[in-house]
This record gives structure tokens, sequence and C-alpha cells, in this order.
């Protein structure tokens, strides 16, 4: 047990003064990330200015054995920032400076607490941009992003954070800077920089990213079409993506979001559809036009009844701003509501759907879905009152239902925000012993104490034990009538 | 059409007994690229009989083979149905399978644009050194379960474990493309032009420059190429398909030479000595030369500008082939290794010495 006092006093000789938080009152609010069900005080907050400080806080820790767990903007939705009672929540928050925009490369060097959004802002008047864009993108940091890989609405075409960036200088548990990467396009050496890249803050400290600008597309273009049955909506993309076309972004939202975002921010959706379709194609102006006019004709033979492009630039950021605001529209006709993040392989969607709609009644639990249709992304939001006895328990329940659900149709139980602490029973579901060693070994290799974010993301192998022992009923597993992949 | 059979068993109790006397293994696919890493010891296993394409879903975007897999059988499927492989994988002497292409983690021309190897693999069925068939990634887009350890194998050089299954995401092919002759002057006169023409847009695929020749790949329809030819003053030319390809298999004569051969892998705008010797694709950030200067000078020189060098062809094969690494990664690297490898049964050596 450490002494919050004691080894505040032993901070606060470390770092300035306002690096270090530790009256109660001034923890409560770093007590949850984005996943506010999940909540502890943590012992100590530090809030360091310089990568010197983070590699002395992080050799102390080490050598006192003191667990840490990393944060940024704390927006992440899988309880990955969630504190440790008995560790030291580092913020990366004030190292949030842009340190170089190199337009002739292509390339921008950023500290991990820049916010998303201010990397493409600060490379505009180069005629760049950031491509990776999570719905959070105003407010989380590059460094989170880098923790979860995180994704966006544009992924399809121009992937996941991984996919851009270039060089990482990360800090080990012992205080140690490495430059993992290079401001070329390949790196000698194993290639750490993807192994870091979603790793939830487990094996090292972000304190610098070097990401990769694209030129601003000439002209953007989304359509919209709206569908009866949610299945057409699904063999539309499919159909889209046969006849070789790549969007920039292709979304999807079931009935309930559709009319919840409707009601949120007007973004002009047919609230009467089941399904509707954003498909955004971006590059030179004629080419889009071409494009444009091959997506509709497919969206109308696919049984689409309605396909509107938008206008302007006005009614495209609308049709974005509906989908972009989902979630906190979600908020809005429910006290509270549980987002889930599943991938599927996209041709399981139909099934998918319907058997989370089954789920739905089973649990007596409404259920929205917004889908990165274009990379086979889903995300279920379970609402659900939590002050209503046993009814966090149930989201929860069905949740992890449709998590395991999404594993035994070949798909995985977290595309974008990570497994932290909420998923980590679900790891279970998707890996089997010998592969949660291998990633345990791996863990050890970088963080022999297990003091780096401890207890996230990798479950052991006795919480799988007694996981199983509750999950498979008299020997039978869920979703018998599976095929297994 | 190369066979189809699953031989994961045979290979199991072939890596279970090696690992049992501790007696290293040399992975062996087409052997096409035999002459790349450092020269290893042990045993050849052969995997080229596990071969065979698993899965493709042309919607999904994905396709899932066996590592044995020719890279010719995987790229005759995905055309039949308008894809490629979108890091344009070398086919050294016309030969090469997909578990090879991941390993060595090489990509052709389109690698700027259509990514690398660990970008566009999504997962795997890894044969690790303790003989255990394990699954890392999937065969979605998006997975950020676990560690991302399939993308660790990229470019490993098979010294982590056999790919007995790769799932890698696929694209349309552009349906049309076309090559552009830049007018003359060494990399550094063309440079500029190359990168306004990336800043406005122009769907560049494949760039090359040796000499005073200079030649770019574009996607895009014949109208287009005409406004280009105007805008930027760059003459179209006919049929280069040939061109390109040998350009990805290292068929021109520029490659003929008989020196050491470096791979400098830099920061595309770089500036450095000797371009007007060198080959230079990915518009400035792979460039090859033919040198007999010592090892040591050229990486200097490359390290200068953030860069890494290669030993690519010929030279010392027991010497330093790739870029070492600051100390701690190697360190980090050997721990890697014995997660995987505790034996050190896998190419021992073929990536770097102590491992």
């Amino acid at each position: 047990m450490h002494d919050r006092l004691t080894l505040a006093g032993e901070f606060r000789r470390m770092l300035p003064e306002e690096c270090v938080i530790y009256r109660e009152e001034e923890l409560i609010p770093y007590e949850c990330d984005g996943l506010s069900a999940y909540r502890k005080v943590p012992l100590i907050v530090l809030l360091p200015y310089t990568a010197e400080q983070v590699e002395e806080i992080l050799r102390f820790c080490q050598q006192r054995q003191i667990p840490v767990v990393p944060r940024g903007s704390g927006t992440g939705l899988s309880g990955g920032a969630l504190p440790h009672e008995q560790g030291v929540l580092l913020s990366l928050a004030r190292l949030n400076q842009i340190l170089e925009i190199d337009s002739e490369n292509m390339q921008a060097r950023v500290q991990p607490g820049v916010r998303n959004l201010a990397v493409s802002e600060a490379a505009k008047p180069h005629g760049l941009y950031y491509a990776p864009d999570p719905s959070s993108q105003i407010a989380c940091s590059i460094g989170g992003n880098v923790a979860e890989n995180a994704g966006g609405v544009h992924c399809l075409k121009y992937g996941l954070t991984l996919h851009n960036v270039l060089q990482l200088t990360l800090i080990t548990i012992d205080g140690e800077r490495l430059t993992l990467g290079s401001g070329s396009l390949d790196a000698p050496g194993l290639d750490l920089l993807t192994l870091i890249t979603g790793s939830e803050g487990m094996l090292g400290i972000v304190v610098e990213v070097l990401v990769k600008l694209l030129p601003i597309p000439q002209r953007q273009q989304v359509v919209l079409a709206a569908f009866d049955d949610i299945e057409s909506a699904g063999n539309a993309v499919a159909e889209i993506i046969a006849k070789g076309i790549l969007p920039a972004g292709l979304e999807m939202m079931d009935n309930l979001s559709i009319r919840a975002s409707e009601d949120f921010v007007h973004a002009g959706y047919p609230t009467e559809a089941a399904a509707i379709l954003l498909c955004e194609v971006d590059g030179v102006d004629e080419e889009v036009s071409e494009e444009i006019s091959r997506v509709r004709e497919i969206l109308q033979q696919s049984g689409a009844t309605e396909v509107r492009a938008a206008r302007d630039e006005q009614e495209r950021a609308r049709f974005w701003a509906g989908r972009k605001n989902a979630f906190p529209a979600v908020g809005r006709i429910s006290p509270d509501y549980y987002c889930m993040d599943g991938t599927i392989p996209r041709h399981q969607l139909g099934r998918v759907l319907k058997m989370i709609g089954e789920m739905s009644k089973r649990y007596g639990l409404r259920c929205a879905n917004v889908f990165h249709a274009g990379d086979g992304n889903l995300h279920p939001l379970i609402l659900y009152d939590a002050n209503n006895p046993g009814e966090l328990e149930q989201a929860e329940a069905f949740g992890g239902e449709i998590l395991e659900l999404c594993v035994a149709v070949g798909g995985t139980i977290t595309g974008e925000h990570g497994v932290g602490m909420e998923k980590i029973n679900q790891m279970c579901a998707q890996f089997r012993d010998e592969e949660l060693e291998t990633f345990h070994g791996v863990k050890r290799v970088f963080d022999p104490l297990t003091l780096l974010n401890p207890g996230k993301a990798i479950p052991t192998l006795n919480r799988c034990a007694e996981f199983g022992a509750m999950h498979v009923h008299a020997g039978k597993l869920r979703f018998p009538e599976l095929e297994r992949f | 059409m190369a066979g189809d059979r699953d031989c994961s068993e045979s290979l199991r109790t072939a890596v279970l007994d090696a690992a049992g006397e501790s007696r290293p293994l040399q992975l062996l696919g087409h052997g096409s690229k035999a002459f790349y890493g450092r020269e290893s010891v042990g045993d050849p296993l052969s995997l080229a009989e596990h071969s065979g394409i698993i899965s493709y879903e042309p919607t999904e975007l994905v396709i899932t083979a066996r590592g044995g897999t020719p890279l010719k059988e995987i790229e005759d499927a995905l055309r039949e149905k308008g894809q490629m492989l979108p890091f344009e994988p070398p086919q050294f002497d016309g030969k090469g399978t997909i578990g090879g292409a991941i390993a060595s983690g090489l990509s052709g021309p389109r690698r700027p644009w259509g990514g690398a190897p660990r970008d566009l693999l999504l997962g795997m069925k890894l044969l690790d050194g303790r003989g255990q068939i394990l699954r890392f990634g999937g065969q979605v887009m998006k997975n950020v379960a676990g560690y991302d350890l399939s993308r660790l194998m990229a470019g490993a050089m098979g010294t982590l474990g056999v790919l007995l299954e790769v799932s890698i995401k696929v694209l349309p092919k552009p349906p049309q493309e076309h090559t552009l002759m830049l007018s003359a002057g060494d990399c550094s006169v063309t440079w500029p032009l190359l990168h306004k023409m990336l800043i406005e847009g122009i769907p560049v695929t494949a760039s090359y420059s040796q000499g005073e020749q200079h030649k770019l790949r574009v996607a895009c329809s014949p109208q287009r190429v005409k406004q280009i030819v105007q805008r930027y003053a760059v003459e179209a030319v006919d049929d280069q398909d040939a061109f390109w390809r040998a350009l990805r298999d290292q068929q021109l004569d520029y490659f003929k030479q008989k020196d050491p051969l470096w791979r400098l892998s830099i920061p595309p705008a770089a500036n450095i000595d000797d371009e007007e010797q060198m080959l230079c694709e990915w518009s400035g950030g792979l460039r090859w030369l033919f040198s007999q200067r010592p090892g040591s000078e050229i990486r200097t020189l490359v390290e200068k500008v953030g860069g890494h060098a290669i030993l690519f062809r010929n030279g010392d094969r027991s010497g330093e082939i790739f870029h070492p690494l600051h100390p701690r990664l190697a360190d980090l690297q050997i721990g890697l290794k014995q997660v995987f490898d505790p034996e050190g049964i896998f190419n021992p050596g073929r990536h770097y010495p102590d491992y």
C-alpha cells in the first residue's frame, strides 16, 4: 500500500506543484473515462509538461513498483484509462504541442496530447489533412488514438491510425526513450510500431508521434440512400464494393438511430426508413461526379426507396453531423446507453442484426445500431436506465452476448474502441489459452513487473477459467447453431 | 494451378522435432528471395506444399490463403474479380509465395499509395517455436482485440514462426493505369513537380527515376491523362505494364550490375549524395544504389536524413545486412524472439546476427 500524501510529497519534489493532483475532490474528475459506468479514484494524478518528466515519473514508479495508468483526453469507450486505486494516473494532456508541419514530406510531428482535429486544422494552410477521424475527433487526443488504433468514418479508404502513423517516441517503464518507425516508409528490425499501436498503454508511454498527412481532396460528395429493410441496405454495400468503387466513407444507421439523430441535429434524414446509407466519394471534380452517378445507380438497383446527393457543403456537413452525433443523440432518448464495438464479416450483417433484435426482446432493452458498413464495424447502442436496479447488469450481459456473437460469425469483439476493462471477459471467447499466454509473454518483454495499465486488455488465464465456467451451460457453448471460425 | 493441400500437421511435427533437439530450421517457400537477408543455418523446411486459397470473398475485400500459395495463383484469382494485392509484391525470377512476401515485408512500386504487407495483413494462423498453432487478428478490417501480433510477422524474415495462413486486405484494381514521362533532370529536379502533382491530387500509383529518365504511373481515365499532360507539361507513353513489372521484379538492366546493391529507405524529400547513380522509386522514398563503398559510409549517409539502409543483394551475406538497431531495441527484439521461438530454431541469424 502506498500512502497518498507521502507519495504526493515525493512527486512534488520531482515536478512543478500544479502537476501533482492528490486532494480527493480534485481526483474525482479523473475517476472514469468515456465509459462512465466504471469508476475508481486514482491514488494520484500526474500532469507532466515534458517527456523528460515522463521519464522521471516512470523510473520512479518502476523503482517503487507503483502501477501507472496512462490517459489522453479521457474519451475512450472501453475503460482503458480507468484508474488504479493504488496507482498513478498519468495524464498526457499537457504534452499538447504541434511541433512541426513538414509539407514537403507531408508529415506532422505532434505531442500525444494534441487533439485529433487540431492536426488537420494546422495542416489545412498547406492543403493537407490527417485522415483518421474518430467521431470524438474534436476532443480525443493523438496519443489516445495511437493507444487504441482508432478508426473513424473514413478508414475504409484511408486506413486506421496504424496506417497513418510513421514514427513513435516511446518511453519504457524503466524510463528509456526509444524511437520506433521512421520518417521514411519503413524501419529496420521487427515492426514494433505496429505492436505499440493499439496496445492500450500496456507496453510503454508514447510522448511524440509523427503522422502522415494527405492532400485535401478537391471535392467530397455524399449520397444518402433510404431502405425499407436492413438486408437490402447491406446488399447495396456489397454491390458498391463489387463494382470496384472504394468510397471514402460508407455508413449505415438503423431506424432507432435515424430517429434519435434527426430529433437531435435535424440532419434531414428520412425518419420512416428502416435503414439509411451514407456513401461518400472524394477526389477530383469530374471523377467524383462520375462515381456519384454510378453509386446512385447501384443504390437504386439495390432497392433504395430514396437516393439524395448533398447539394452543397452545408448539406454534406449536416448529413455527417447526424451520423457523428448518433451516440449523444441516442443519449437523449435514454437515461443511459451502452456502446458496443464488434466487427463482423459484412455478409453476416443481416443475420447478426436479426439476432440482436431477438436478444433485445429477450432482455427487454432497446438497441440502436450504427454501422461502419464499409469495414464491418458494428456499434450497437444498448439503451438502459442505471437507476433501475439490475438494468446495467442486464445491459452488460446483452452486450457481452452481442460480442460473443460477433466472434462466432468470424468477427472480433472490438473494432476500434479497445478491450480496456470492459471487454476483458470477452477476450476469453476470442482467444485460447496459448494465445493469451503469448500476449502475456509480449507484455513481460516490455514491462516485466506489469506496472503499465495492469489488469487491462489481456485477461489472466484464471479469469478466463472462471468466465468460462459461468458461460458454458451444461457443456454447451453459446450459439451452437453457428459454425465456429 | 498449384496444389490445394493442408500440411499444418506435418509442419507442426517437424517443428516439434526440431524444437526438441534445438535443431535450427531454414524456412523455405519458392526460394525466390534466398539472396535476401543474412546467411542462415539449419535444415531446410519446405513450406511450398502447404498451399491453396482458403477463402476469397471479393465484396469483403479479403483473401485468406495458406503460406505456400504462389503469388501468381493469388493474383490470378484477384484479377478475375477486378481486384489486386495493393502492395504489389515483387516476384523475383517470376516466383514467390504469399508467406514469403509477408515474411520479407517487401513491396513493389505501389507501396506509398497502396500500403506495405504490414498494412494489408489482417490476421494469421502462426505455427510458433513450441509447435503451437496460434491465431492472431482475423478476416475483418478493424480489429483491436489483443496486441497486433500478426503484423509483427511482416518483415520478421520468418524468425518468429511459420505463417500457416494469412488474411490480406485486397482492393479494386484501377480500371486503367497510364504512364507519363517527365522532362530530364535528376531526382532533385523532378521532386518539386512530383510533389506538386501529389498535393494537387493526381492519382499517382508508382514513380521511377534513373539518370535522366523519369516515369510516373497514374490511375485515371484517358481524358484526365490529357489534362495532366497539358497542365504539367509531361508526355504520355503507352504499353508500360511490362516496364513496371520489370521494375517490381528487378529485371531492368540497371539491376544487372554485380556490385553490392543497397536499398535506401529515406524521407521522400531528403537530399543525399550520389543521386545520379541511384534508381529512385516511391516518389523518392526508396532508392537503389550499386556501390563498393563500405557499408558504414552508406549507413551514415542515410542516417543523417533519418533513413536506413539494407545490403539487398551481393556483398558479404554473413556481415551486417539490415541496419543496426539501438541496443535497447535489439534487446526487445531478442525478448520477443524468446516468446515465439524459445529454442531459437527459426531462421537463426537471417535477420540479425544475435537472434
